[in-house]
């Protein structure tokens, strides 16, 4: 398949990505907002197309640990589901940072707590950015604000994933997985094929020869003082990607006087609010992080120096701001504005909210 | 007779598989797992395939069997070794796949894992190891445990009232049409053991003629979480663990 320009909502062009991708293996369950993704791998025949494997499988938890089966043996494998249904990959996905496996996982946020609603919502930004299941780990976190990048992600996330042995989380919302836009398609690029993957990753599980000593994919030491030299490896692991991963747009930045920190639908909210914004007057740019972890805290430091307040803008109640507050350690006021529980702040909301938390706070 | 001519071929009767590491095993003396897991080994060997052999382990008493099993393995999250075993076994046809799993792991668990796996027929090979106990967290209840059966977590016995039954799942798997080829065995005696290696033999060789999922119970003892002597615990087994977990072929495929 060649390059082309298509009009596909999100959840398809991640899902045709991933077949473009070189993708060995899908496994996924069925969650509104984001069972297209599983539709159109079904309906595309990803099999006959490239040999790229596609299984319902029988949960969440199920389709996790086949992406943890297929990941350690070296093949590049993806899943994607909603909040409720990354919950149940969590044990999973704890499972694939401790074993360092490379893998892309998509989580098309719906409101939650509990089932939540199927409406979108950025509430899980704790979940995807603090490591989610259990144990000290991070997962690479991108977000998403377009159809193009639901489906640029996933190549980008797979280099990432395997650059670092770390799974990689496209952390998307309802709108960006149900709005249609149009997209440039990557084109095709071939599966790795077996002989490679003996030679590029020799650490997979693809049968031992006798040439060399048999590999052991686990997250498992019993010594505490094994445990603590492993955790030492991620978190160095982690500064490094923090160091040299962070990837950040900046939207009429150069000669704002305040800023809106916010990602993914909410960025594109914010970037009508500052039309709105500007015709008032008021100078306002919009910093949004690519990379939720890493997080762009040098760059949000160094916004400092020029605007005077910023207003951290998500469907949450309130999480990344936090993160932006740290970044910022006091220099000038942030302040947080977001609707949750599947509701979408409106431009004219958010400008409010500015003129209300910031220029008059 | 010294080392030397004991080692001398015409003397050697038996000789440890490559395919079990010189790892001292992390079972208490009297347990079945360490046969249990040379026999798997010695049947890769024999039909040829352990080099291209990818091992799950569970979580339990043999979440080690890495250490043990010369070969590729991975270790899986409690109860879903069949879904890492299917993630593998998709991306890798050709191979032979198969998990060596207790009773907590694939009966209470990974219940689901274990039934969907088998429906679907994923072309793997289960090892069960049931000794109707949770070893390594120090004797509580299993799915398994018999009615009346003392542990920690049932310590005036097993109330089936309260507690429920024991669940033979492995009648359960039989069942299901995904599934060519199931047997229980022991590995208590020479004969069961040699028994249990033909069952498992049968298993992987169905592997590689793609025959979907086969499944080998071995119905062990576990001495320190019974609270028995190695020899006590053999004799419990077969006069109580047997009559509710009959040993034998259960399915075999039609000819």
């Amino acid at each position: 398949m060649a390059k082309e320009l298509k009009l596909m909502k999100g959840n398809e062009a991640f899902a045709e990505a991933a077949i473009r991708a070189g993708s060995d293996a899908y496994f996924g369950y069925p969650i509104t907002p984001q069972s297209e993704v599983i539709e159109y791998l079904m309906a595309e025949r990803p099999y006959d197309r490239t040999g790229m494997v596609v299984l319902q499988a029988e949960s969440e938890v199920a389709a996790i640990n086949m992406v943890y089966g297929a990941a350690a043996s070296g093949k590049h494998c993806l899943t994607s589901s909603s909040s409720p249904g990354i919950s149940l990959k969590q044990e999973g996905i704890s499972y694939i940072a401790g074993a360092e496996l490379p893998c892309v996982i998509l989580n098309v946020v719906r409101g939650g707590p509990g089932l939540g609603t199927i409406q979108p919502s950025q509430a899980d930004y704790f979940q995807a950015t603090k490591g989610g299941g259990h144990g000290d780990y991070r997962l690479i976190v991108l977000a998403p604000a377009s159809v193009q990048e639901m489906a640029d992600f996933v190549k980008e996330g797979y280099e990432l994933a395997f650059k670092y042995r770390t799974p990689v989380m496209i952390l998307s919302d309802g709108v960006i997985g149900q709005m249609m836009e149009k997209v440039m398609m990557f084109e095709q690029m071939p599966r790795i094929s077996d002989a490679e993957i003996a030679e590029k990753y020799p650490w997979a599980t693809i049968g031992k020869p006798k040439s060399r000593e048999r590999n052991i994919i686990t997250s498992l030491a019993l010594k505490s003082d094994e445990m603590e030299r492993h955790n030492i490896h991620l978190q160095a692991k982690y500064k490094t990607i923090e160091e040299a991963e962070v990837r950040v747009e900046r939207i009429r930045c150069d000669d704002a006087e305040y800023a809106f920190v916010a990602y993914g639908s909410s960025a594109r909210i914010c970037q009508k609010a500052i039309e709105i914004a500007r015709a008032k007057g008021i100078k306002v740019g919009l910093m949004r992080p690519i990379t939720l972890f890493p997080f762009p805290k040098k760059e949000v430091e160094l916004m400092t120096q020029k605007v005077k307040g910023i207003l951290s803008v998500e469907m949450s109640a309130g999480q990344m701001v936090e993160d932006v507050k740290l970044a910022v350690n006091g220099r000038v006021p942030v302040e947080h504005f977001g609707r949750f529980g599947g509701n979408i702040p409106t431009p004219d909301e958010i400008v409010k909210a500015l003129e209300e938390k910031i220029i008059g706070g | 007779m010294v080392f030397e001519d004991i080692i001398k071929t015409e003397n050697l009767v038996y000789k440890k598989t490559s395919f079990m590491t010189d790892n001292t095993l992390s079972y208490c003396p009297g347990c079945g797992h360490g046969t249990a897991h040379r026999i798997t080994m010695e049947v890769l060997e024999e039909l040829g395939l352990a080099e291209n052999t990818i091992g799950i382990a569970p979580v339990g008493c043999s979440v080690l069997a890495y250490d043990f099993m010369n070969i590729d393995m991975q270790q899986a999250a409690h109860g879903r070794a069949p879904a890492v075993a299917t993630g593998v076994k998709r991306c890798w046809p050709d191979k032979t796949v198969f998990t060596y799993q207790g009773d907590g792991d694939l009966a209470a668990i990974g219940t689901a894992e274990t039934i969907h796996a088998c429906n679907r027929g994923e072309n793997i090979t289960i090892i069960f190891i049931n000794n109707g106990i949770y070893g390594m967290t120090g004797g509580q209840m299993a799915p398994t445990t018999l009615p009346g059966m003392r542990s920690s977590t049932s310590p005036y016995g097993r109330d089936v009232e309260t507690m429920g039954n024991p669940l033979r799942i492995t009648e359960l798997v039989a069942q299901l049409p995904g599934v060519s080829f199931v047997s229980r065995q022991a590995v208590h005696t020479p004969r069961n053991v040699r028994k249990a290696k033909k069952a498992i033999k049968t298993a992987f060789e169905l592997q590689t003629q793609k025959k979907g999922t086969t499944f080998v119970e071995i119905v062990s003892n576990c001495n320190s979480g019974w609270k028995m002597t190695p020899v006590q615990s053999n004799q419990w087994m077969e006069e109580n663990m047997f009559p509710f977990y009959p040993l034998g072929d259960i399915k075999v495929p039609e000819k």
